[in-house]
């Protein structure tokens, strides 16, 4: 990254300077807001206050940022809509208190920084003053701006082990349920069929060691026959355990051949267009698989709609899967345990969901997963779904 | 008939070799892996494959690449494939050659001996056998042209006739006279303009139409 030019960073200063008298105002709205919480007008002044101070420190994030050639993400924690639960999410996040300790600081030295940094250049015979010294000034006010607006390495890492501590708890629970579930269908499914199958085998046994079991052939075949045919749903059942498990259409052909093996089976017609040049890790490829899977079951079951599209991309370091489907909208994470299960599954590999749903459609659901490609695997072409 | 057998469990490759000689079949070569079918299917006395879909050294689709390839080196080669489970995915690529003489049936269609042996005839007669398993998927789509010029009970003979079905058999499941069935068939192959060629072709031709739509 270039460092910025000497007039972009007086025109910084400059902006600061205004954004400084700003602050004062909004730091006596906030402190006078706070004060009148007892009455309704204190609500009102902090509901006006708070956001516009996010707004302030937001562009002066932007401008460290860029004096020191840094990324700085927004620290804020999410806002919920309901404005009254936004107002006490926003009093609740530790940032807020930074923000209002930070405005001090932003009307009072670090102001007097800013209007140093412009005088200089104003009064033409501090040019060489202005000329040497204008960049560190502005980068230490820009550490000192980031000292209060952006969190430290330590919080970083606080917010780290608290997201790590949550999605880790979520994969032991469905890891847990999964095995269960796994004991479940075993259980219910081709041991029941195993032990009906050497029922009959036994009784076969018994009727060809009587005398006489020549003068009824029929009836040991029937028997013969009907172990064959509880072998058959013993098998049955095992491979739909199998598919639960891991797909062998996902071993075979990884990501974007198993989702187009996914599509075809789908009643309306679904494109899929695979831009990866390569295949993710295995357990990601898993759960995007199942997430894919569970969107798509959602299209057949409450979208109405009449075709749908799959789009898997891959860039700056993160798998991207977009399910677009024309139907009636309306979907929501929340409705259903499925999606839910879905979210906490990305989560576990820092990857996200996101739903776009209005009421009459069209429904986006947007998978993203961090992660690199291992070598591209030939694979033969197949049409679209 | 002389065949090529690839199946690396060596219980299931043994009992297939019993099942297979047992109903007339040759085994001419045996393979446990994808580099020894490779070779048994270069072998020109063979006449048809029975070909596993996983087969090691990746324990994935080797079988199937195979049985591709087999084809493309020999065209209409007829080439039997078996699995655990089946994929409407694997279906169209056999298929996509357009040509006949394809089965792929889940291994354990096998347990019915007669009718899994019929099937393998079928498919070196240069017959279209496909599992139900795979039928059952496609008859739940919704489609368009030019399937929903079918009437469902034409849609039902040609789900059967994509199971490999002869004309007696699907009388016999849908209990109508043959001569019924009959004129459904040629009544979907004029919908599906599928001309006036052999009649086996069409049927190929017929099951290809509603697999790719």
């Amino acid at each position: 990254m270039t460092e910025p030019s000497r007039a972009r960073l007086t025109g910084y200063a400059a902006a600061q300077l205004l954004l400084g008298v700003v602050a004062l105002v909004l730091f006596v709205l906030t402190v006078t807001g706070a004060a009148l919480m007892v009455v309704w007008v204190g609500g009102l002044l902090l509901a006006i206050s708070l956001p516009l101070t996010r707004l302030v420190a937001d562009a002066h994030r932007h401008m460290a940022a860029g004096v020191l050639g840094l990324e700085v993400p927004r620290p804020y924690r999410p806002v919920p809509r309901h404005p009254w639960h936004a107002l006490v999410a926003v009093a609740r996040d530790p940032m807020s208190y930074r923000d209002l300790a930070w405005t001090v600081w932003a009307c009072t030295f670090g102001w007097v920084v800013a209007l140093i940094c412009v005088l200089e250049l104003l009064a033409v015979v501090t040019w060489p003053l202005w000329w040497w010294t204008l960049r560190p000034k502005m980068r230490a006010r820009s550490q000192i701006d980031l000292w209060f607006l952006a969190t430290s390495r330590t919080e970083k890492l606080e917010q780290r082990v608290q997201v790590l501590t949550e999605t880790r708890a979520d994969v032991v629970d469905t890891a847990a349920a999964e095995l269960r579930r796994l004991e479940r269908d075993l259980h219910d499914g081709p041991q029941a069929r195993l032990v009906a199958l050497s029922m009959s085998l036994g009784l076969a046994e018994q009727r060809l060691s009587q005398e006489g079991w020549a003068e009824d052939p029929e009836g040991a075949r029937r028997l013969v026959s009907d172990a064959r045919s509880t072998t058959s749903a013993a098998i049955s059942d095992l491979r739909s355990v199998v598919r639960g498990i891991h797909p062998p259409v996902l071993a075979d052909r990884g990501l974007a051949g198993a989702v187009q093996a996914l599509a075809l089976d789908m009643a309306v017609p679904v494109t899929v267009t695979a831009e990866l040049d390569g295949r993710p890790p295995a357990p990601v490829e898993s759960a995007l698989y199942f997430a894919v899977a569970e969107c798509l079951a959602n299209v057949g079951k409450h979208a109405h709609a009449e075709s749908a599209t799959i789009v898997l991309t891959h860039d700056g370091g993160r798998v991207r899967v977009r399910v677009v489907d024309d139907g009636v909208g309306g979907a929501h994470v929340d409705a259903g345990t499925g999606m839910l299960g879905v979210r906490r599954r990305l989560a576990a590999f820092d990857g996200t969901m996101s739903v776009s749903s209005p009421s009459g459609g069209p429904t986006e659901i947007t998978l993203e997963v961090p992660c690199d490609l291992s070598s591209p695997r030939t694979t033969p072409s197949s049409g679209p779904g | 008939m002389r065949l090529v057998l690839a199946e690396d469990h060596a219980l299931l490759r043994a009992g297939m070799i019993q099942l297979l000689e047992a109903n007339g079949f040759t085994i001419l070569h045996a393979a446990v892996d994808a580099p020894s079918l490779d070779v048994a299917l270069r072998d020109p006395a063979a006449q048809a494959a029975v070909v596993d879909v996983r087969l090691p050294p990746s324990q994935t689709d080797e079988g199937l690449r195979a049985a591709i390839a087999v084809r493309e080196a020999r065209p209409g080669f007829p080439v039997m494939v078996i699995s655990q489970y089946v994929e409407h995915l694997y279906a169209r690529e056999l298929l996509a050659s357009g040509e006949g003489a394809v089965g792929y049936l889940l291994k354990d269609r096998v347990s019915d001996v007669a009718e899994f042996v019929d099937g393998v005839r079928r498919v070196a007669a240069g017959g279209t056998v496909l599992d139900p398993e795979v039928v059952a998927t496609i008859m739940a789509r919704r489609r368009e042209e030019p399937l929903d010029r079918l009437t469902p009970r034409e849609r039902e003979v040609l789900a059967l006739m994509a199971e490999g079905r002869s004309n007696a058999a699907i009388a016999a499941r849908l209990v109508v006279t043959d001569k019924a069935v009959a004129k459904h068939i040629n009544s979907i192959f004029a919908k599906l303009d599928l001309g006036t060629a052999e009649d086996d072709h069409r049927r190929v031709r017929a099951v290809l139409t509603w697999l790719r739509a």
